[in-house]
């Protein structure tokens, strides 16, 4: 295990702006993920790799609370995640909604402002022009009012990743935003993820295409279950830890 | 003439008090089930909406056996209980048990319902005629509506409209994506027991109209209908309600033009031709144009196949 030497409280929230202790995630009485120590350093593309079933989801949304933690403790920004959500962006895998949904893509960017709305509050033409803005950055503005089903995958991908730009967040965790998406969507989607890492953004993706790692990411966290590695690409990113990840399952080579 | 007698009918809402509160009735059902039924099929728990209906029936003979009168409200607090409990072991069973939501459905629905059963038969041993009226619930008497009646159904109705107005933004977002919701803050656990909780008022409001047995085609029939014209979802509820409160009043007429005949299933059937008539007619996804769909789809699929040996080639030069 390659991770830093963790520093006094007070430097590492500087550095790191995810901070993950002794965490572990229980699915009945199946244990998804175990005793992860990780942080995620500021300002990185950081990709989360391991076979399927390693509970790479499940780390990122163990991260927002979104699976019930059986141990362990996540701090964002040195706060717990329901003081500091509004500083976290969530793309979630895209075959995790209905597609048909009566709605246009405009309308679905817009929902990423409903949690600064609040209660009660309703869209409004501000929170509809940023919404436009939005899905102007991704190439779509000319699809606002298509119905989303409508859309090709790789343009639902790009909805999704403009609903959390809506989110105007420090911390973007997205599951596996590349996954079968063309060409375009995916340079559209790595060009505007690297503008965000320049305004010192942490971004974190779920990443399946082992072979992209090095050329896409600065920094890997490597799961089955237990953390197998976590630093930068060039210092764990190597055979040995690979076959660790995916042991007998799978073995890629690069 | 076949007009006139047309045009006499529909004027017989107006002239014949009975007709009158049995259309208004209906409608208020229609309107209310058609609105909040769209969440029910959009979040594919069609049959949640029947096992709560049917969960109901075990309410009205409770709440008639303990307090002994046939007063309206209280039967139809017995029956929201129930089916509001109903919904909940639904939910329950779901969450903490290995079996799936069909199973755990199928549970709930027979086990109420076969209670509920039991309990009129019960009754109508033990009380006779006094328990006469009991069984009009299973398949609804909207004939006896009388205005009393329908001023309830208007305020419970106005209840269930209130919060859907104020908490649509809420009820949109945990329907489409409800983690995504719950990571902006909204608890969706909460937020589907108050949905649930509106949808028990209409099933509710339905007692009197079309019962627990049919209850749940008001719920589904209109929305679905109304997702044939509209791909947008505030368009889709108030097409929905309008299907739904169509249904209702021409549904009463049409029973009013026999003696006996119910007006619940009347108005079933009223809904079923608007959802057949939706499907084969509208214009995005009628079958009449589901040639020229199919068309498009292919011609997507094959720019898809396009895109994707395109994406290949590029990670194959890189490698």
């Amino acid at each position: 295990m390659e991770q830093k030497s963790s520093k006094k409280n007070s430097e590492s929230e500087k550095e790191y702006s995810v901070i993950i202790k002794n965490l572990s995630v229980t699915y009945r009485t199946e244990p998804a993920l175990w005793n992860i120590d990780l942080n995620f350093p500021k300002g990185q593309m950081i990709a989360i790799v391991g076979p399927n079933g390693a509970g790479k989801s499940t780390l990122i949304k163990a991260v927002m609370g979104l699976v019930p933690i059986t141990a362990g403790k996540v701090s964002i920004f040195g706060k717990t995640y329901s003081k500091n959500r509004d500083k976290v962006a969530y793309v979630p895998q895209r075959g995790s909604v209905d597609w048909d949904f009566p709605t246009d893509a405009l309308d679905v960017v817009e929902m990423g402002l409903y949690g600064k709305l609040g209660w009660f509050r309703r869209p409004n033409s501000k929170t509809r022009n940023l919404a436009r803005e939005c899905l102007d950055k991704v190439g779509l503005s000319n699809y606002a009012d298509r119905q989303i089903g409508q859309l090709s995958g790789g343009q639902q991908q790009r909805v999704f990743l403009a609903r959390a730009l809506a989110q105007d967040a420090q911390i973007y965790l997205m599951d596996e935003p590349l996954n079968g998406v063309d060409v375009i969507t995916e340079k559209t989607i790595l060009s505007i993820l690297e503008n965000l890492k320049k305004e010192g953004k942490t971004i974190v993706m779920v990443h399946h295409e082992l072979q992209t790692v090095d050329k896409y990411f600065d920094w890997v966290v490597m799961v089955n279950r237990n953390l197998i590695a976590n630093g930068p690409i060039k210092e764990v990113f190597t055979k040995i830890n690979l076959d660790r990840t995916y042991q007998e399952k799978q073995r890629m080579s690069i | 003439m076949i007009l006139e007698e047309i045009l006499s009918i529909f004027l017989g809402i107006f002239t014949d008090y009975t007709l009158r509160y049995v259309a208004l009735g209906s409608a208020i059902l229609g309107i209310t089930s058609g609105a909040l039924g769209c969440f029910t099929v959009l979040r594919k728990q069609s049959l949640f909406g029947d096992a709560i209906a049917h969960a109901a029936l075990p309410g009205i003979g409770f709440a008639y056996l303990f307090a002994g009168t046939k007063d309206s409200l209280l039967l139809m607090l017995g029956a929201a209980i129930f089916a509001w409990f109903g919904g909940m072991i639904t939910l329950a069973i779901t969450n903490t048990t290995r079996i799936k939501q069909d199973a755990a459905l199928g549970i709930t629905l027979s086990v109420f319902f076969g209670l509920g059963i039991v309990l009129l038969s019960y009754l109508q041993s033990i009380g006779g005629a006094s328990q006469g009226g009991l069984d009009r619930f299973l398949f609804g008497q909207a004939a006896a509506l009388i205005e009393s009646d329908v001023i309830n159904l208007g305020i419970l109705s106005a209840l269930c409209f209130t919060i859907l107005i104020l908490f649509y933004k809420e009820f949109k977002i945990t329907t489409f994506d409800s983690s995504f919701g719950q990571s902006l803050g909204f608890p969706i656990k909460y937020l589907n027991v108050l949905l649930t909780s509106v949808i028990v008022v209409a099933v509710v409001i339905g007692l009197h109209t079309v019962g627990v047995v049919l209850m749940v085609s008001m719920l589904i029939a209109p929305a679905a209908a109304a997702r044939q014209w509209t791909s947008n979802l505030k368009n889709m509820i108030i097409l929905s309600a309008i299907f739904g409160g169509l249904s209702g009043i021409i549904g009463s007429m049409i029973s009013s033009t026999a003696e006996g005949m119910s007006t619940g299933p009347v108005i079933v059937i009223t809904i079923t031709a608007i959802l057949g008539i939706s499907f084969v007619f509208s214009p995005k996804q009628g079958y009449l144009f589901k040639h020229l769909r199919n068309q498009r789809k292919s011609q997507i699929s094959l720019d898809n196949i396009k895109t994707i040996s395109d994406k290949e080639k590029e990670n194959h030069g890189n490698i």
